[in-house]
């Protein structure tokens, strides 16, 4: 099917973009990467009366790594974070999900601040953001505020965003030092959202025992559901621990819906396996090992 | 109802091309309908056939997601584009024929233009990597495996004519 009739703006500059989306309230709907809202415009499950393409605003596509963390602009593409050596140096975990955001060519197009703003709970990056503790910046012609992920993420396909704002960066902060991430996910076919993931962080203290260990699950909630399992991996040296036991506590705190591809069940059973993979090959990696 | 029309313009297979379109043309009816070059096929409209994929400023995109006001000013290269200046097909082409790799040719332009960008970025790819590569394009009539064969025979064929 094709979309629906809208007014089409395409702003030179953020200021004009604030402008009309201000005008606009909520009739009005970003365009970024289009990769999630066309199709939702071609099945006609959308209908806004204003898009407000940013395709042409300059400087929203900057990915600053750094020390602290890597923050992305709103127009960098899922390719271009997945391809950037400096973020993948500081946070290995964003090239670890993006690779499993759908496929190559919807990445090429598709942006990391729209997937979080789309804010599916199956999708990968939603939950990185909410496992790493990072936040959104949001503009609108009042001005700026960071809204930090756990207030970001307030239901399926809804976050934190009023209507006359615009994301126009995410901050990813940086993990500790000796310090491991994973991501892990089963999908009926690579590049599908999955059934169920997990992306997990572990931190090794000096005597490399563990630290610190989170994981945050998709397709499982309504948002992406962080556990921290510190308590339950006890303070073991990680290359000995059994992950079983933090396994079981995610197992016990996800709740999972039933639907045409899963039982409820099924995926409760398959979070927890992925968990115990995810922290094992966390743990591996802040060892300094490959996983 | 009466629609803002806009004009663009697009670069597209080297010549430039004028339309004055509604904002929700998607660039895929642009090219088919207001253009005439229907070599860029359309079959889900969701992103998930791969079927519309042309090259955006060189990279492969799905045409069905991106509005043809989007790429206003931008080059576009579609399958009609993908032979050579004198009409002879290009490699990726030649290796399809070759190797079957296409039966109802519905899903062909699409492939033809991830695997001609693909093999660019990346001229001699591995089992996987060629496999990820087309996974993203769904055909339903070859089961894939001479599709494979002809990526890895097109990687073969640029390596013989010297990267061409
Ligand atoms: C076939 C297919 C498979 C996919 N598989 C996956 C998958 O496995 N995992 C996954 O995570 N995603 C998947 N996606 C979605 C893809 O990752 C999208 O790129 C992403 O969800 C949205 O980013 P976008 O830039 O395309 O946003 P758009 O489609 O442009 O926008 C999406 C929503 O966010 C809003 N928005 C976007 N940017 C901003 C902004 N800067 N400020 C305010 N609002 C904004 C829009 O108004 C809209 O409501 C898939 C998509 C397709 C077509
Ligand atoms: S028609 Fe564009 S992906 Fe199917
Ligand atoms: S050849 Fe028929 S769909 Fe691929």
């Amino acid at each position: 099917m094709k979309p629906p009739p809208f007014d089409y703006h395409g702003p030179a500059t953020l200021g004009e973009a604030l402008d009309v989306l201000a005008e606009a309230g909520p009739d009005g709907k970003v365009l970024a990467g289009g990769q999630s809202l066309i199709p939702l415009l071609n099945m006609r499950l959308a209908a806004p009366g204003h898009i407000v393409d940013v395709n042409r605003v300059p400087g929203l596509d900057k990915i600053e790594a750094g020390p602290a963390g890597v923050r992305v602009g709103a127009l960098a593409r899922h390719a271009a974070v997945e391809r950037s050596p400096e973020a993948a140096a500081v946070l290995p975990l964003l090239r670890q999900a993006l690779r499993l955001v759908a496929h190559p060519v919807i990445r090429n197009r598709g942006t990391v601040v729209g997937s979080l703003v789309h804010a599916d709970p199956s999708a990968e990056m939603p939950a990185v953001l909410a496992l790493l503790g990072g936040s959104v910046r949001l503009a609108s012609r009042g001005g700026e505020r960071e809204a930090p992920a756990a207030e970001f993420f307030t239901g399926p396909m809804e976050s934190a965003l009023r209507p006359g704002e615009l994301a126009v960066s995410a901050f990813f902060p940086a993990l500790p030092a000796r310090s491991g991430t994973a991501f892990h996910e089963v999908a009926r076919r690579h590049g599908d959202y999955a059934v169920a993931g997990v992306a997990a962080a572990v931190t090794l203290d000096d005597d490399l025992r563990v630290a610190a260990a989170r994981v945050a699950c998709v397709s499982v909630g309504p948002v992406p559901v962080v556990v921290d399992v510190t308590a339950a991996c006890g303070t073991r040296p990680a290359a000995s621990a059994g992950w079983e036991a933090a396994a079981a506590a995610v197992r016990d705190r996800v709740e999972p819906e039933g639907d045409i591809h899963a039982t409820a069940d099924y995926r409760r059973h398959l979070t927890g396996v992925l968990a115990a993979r995810a922290l094992r090959d966390a743990a591996a990696a802040a060892h300094g090992e490959e996983a | 109802m009466n629609e803002t029309r806009h004009r663009v313009t697009l670069t597209v297979n080297g010549v430039v091309r004028e339309a004055e379109v509604p904002g929700r043309r998607l660039l895929s009816d642009c090219l088919r309908h207001d253009l005439g070059l229907t070599g860029t096929h359309v079959g889900c409209e969701h992103g998930v056939c791969g079927a519309c994929t042309v090259l955006l400023d060189g990279e492969p995109v799905r045409s069905c997601l991106t509005l043809a006001v989007t790429a206003d000013g931008h080059e576009i290269t579609t399958v009609e584009g993908l032979a050579r200046g004198d009409g002879e097909p290009s490699p990726v082409q030649r290796a399809f024929t070759e190797c079957h790799a296409l039966q109802c040719g519905f899903c062909t332009p699409g492939f033809l233009c991830t695997v001609t960008a693909f093999l660019r970025d990346n001229p001699a790819p591995s089992e996987e990597e060629a496999l990820e590569a087309v996974a993203g394009n769904l055909c339903r009539c070859t089961g894939y495996q001479n599709i494979l064969k002809a990526v890895h025979r097109a990687a073969e064929i640029q390596s013989e004519e010297g990267g061409a």
